[in-house]
């Protein structure tokens, strides 16, 4: 179990490593969240439309697209040199190398979320100070979900003409149900209403965050073996 | 008799039975009474948005078993089968506005039923189009599976969101918890439309089976000159 995990950190830290050593993607990365905010200021009519009512969706469309750029970088860095096959060929099991690169994107996604929360506080003047804990928890149940799915897509694209395009199209489907539930949740939050409201969509992101992390964990191995 | 003419005789009946199925539901089948002949589409509406979620369903457990059984015949079914899935989820997307103008007042609504198959639909689209972006004809399978059973485990998400969102969409009054509440005659129509659906999904999973078996065969000729 520990040599598992073990084995995944060292995955995870050696993509981390390679990033921040570059720092291309994850600059990249956060200038693309500050530029969606942007975008989505002059993309309503402020007159017409309440931040407050349009809040939860620009955070969750901005994250979530966000997000989707960074899953192809994973498995796209090892194509390179053929480095994928020098990982599998290593005595690293296929668990441990989907929970690095996981491990790494969810990092990396949670940077991305950690410099995108306060901009939008900033942006669009929204008060958070007093359901922050429970809005970080709501980004984390969310991320992990689509993280999850995204790291196995990310995977599965890399062999395909369009990778980048294809993965935004298949994974776009698997996005909806977290992306409804947490937008459904942060507007409670922001709204003022209490947690316990929300149960319902809490319950369908904590299954959905079960069942795909599960699942992926499953069936990551089939998208590398031959 | 080849597959492929099996495929098309089958498709020719259920779309015989299917005329007959609407003599019954415009002609000896009660006009519904807040709805009036609108609800008639209904007949088209159900069957086919069950066989969308089925079809997906079964690409899936095609899926589970070609990753552990390798057998090429499983491939082609889920590719088949996710085909039919995508006309079925067209037919859904297009009897859904038809019904929706004269009852609802509008074509289209972001209801969570709506959308839901609408990404259902999308689903299918990605299935299909990571099917075109592969080459090799193993990896392709082996790819297609990891989707198909992803796609699978999605569709009861879809399905609990419907539940959760507030709806404009009828709520399901046959496939629920408790008795139907759709008066028998009603009932009676659905069930012959739905075994005719039946009819048409076999049908076109037969066609395409058959097209997807000569291609390969194609390719193999191809390789091999």
């Amino acid at each position: 179990m520990s040599d598992w995990l073990s084995q995944a950190w060292t995955v995870a830290r050696k993509d981390l490593l390679l990033e921040f050593r570059t720092r291309t993607a994850i600059v990249s990365a956060l200038v693309f969240t500050a530029l969606v905010l942007t975008v989505f200021n002059f993309g309503r009519d402020p007159t017409a439309v309440p931040t407050i009512d349009l809040a939860p969706t620009i955070l969750w469309v901005t994250f979530t697209f966000a997000a989707m750029l960074t899953m192809n970088r994973a498995f796209q860095l090892e194509l390179e040199n053929d480095a994928l096959e020098g990982l599998l060929a290593s005595p690293l099991s296929r668990t441990s190398l989907y929970w690095g690169k996981l491990l790494a994107n969810l990092v990396f996604v949670a940077l991305v979320e950690a410099v995108g929360l306060p901009l939008f506080v900033l942006f669009f003047n929204v008060p958070v100070a007093a359901v922050l804990l429970p809005l970080v928890g709501v980004i984390a149940l969310a991320t992990l979900g689509f993280v999850a799915v995204g790291t196995l897509f990310g995977a599965l694209v890399i062999r395909t003409r369009f990778a980048e395009l294809l993965l935004v199209v298949i994974l776009l489907p698997f996005l909806i149900p977290p992306l409804a539930g947490a937008v459904q949740v942060t507007a409670g939050l922001l709204g003022g209403r209490p947690l316990s409201e929300s149960a319902g969509w809490l319950r369908l992101l904590a299954a959905y965050d079960i069942a795909f992390v599960t699942l992926a964990t499953l069936l990551f191995p089939f998208t590398v073996d031959e | 008799m080849s597959l492929v003419r099996k495929g098309r005789l089958i498709t020719v009946i259920g779309l015989g039975l299917l005329a007959a199925v609407y003599v019954r539901a415009l002609a000896f089948t009660p006009v519904e009474q807040l709805q009036g002949p609108a609800q008639k589409i209904y007949y088209l509406h159900v069957p086919a948005a069950i066989w969308t979620e089925t079809a997906m369903i079964l690409v899936g457990l095609a899926g589970i078993f070609y990753l552990f059984l390798k057998d090429p015949r499983l491939d082609r079914f889920a590719a088949a089968s996710a085909e039919a899935g995508t006309v079925f989820a067209g037919v859904v997307l297009t009897t859904g506005p038809i019904w929706g103008k004269p009852i609802w007042g509008t074509w289209w609504t972001w209801d969570a039923r709506l959308t839901s198959m609408l990404f259902l639909f999308f689903l299918y689209i990605g299935y299909l189009l990571l099917r075109g972006a592969i080459e090799d004809a193993a990896l392709r399978a082996r790819y297609a599976a990891v989707l198909g059973i992803c796609g699978m485990c999605l569709v009861p998400f879809i399905h609990l969101s419907v539940y959760l969102f507030p709806t404009l969409h009828p709520q399901p009054i046959v496939l629920k918890p408790s008795a139907p509440s759709l008066p028998g005659s009603m009932l009676v129509t659905l069930l012959l439309s739905f075994g005719v659906f039946t009819l048409l999904y076999v049908g076109f999973v037969m066609q395409r089976y058959a097209l997807a078996l000569g291609r390969e065969q194609r390719d193999g000729r191809n390789a091999d000159a």
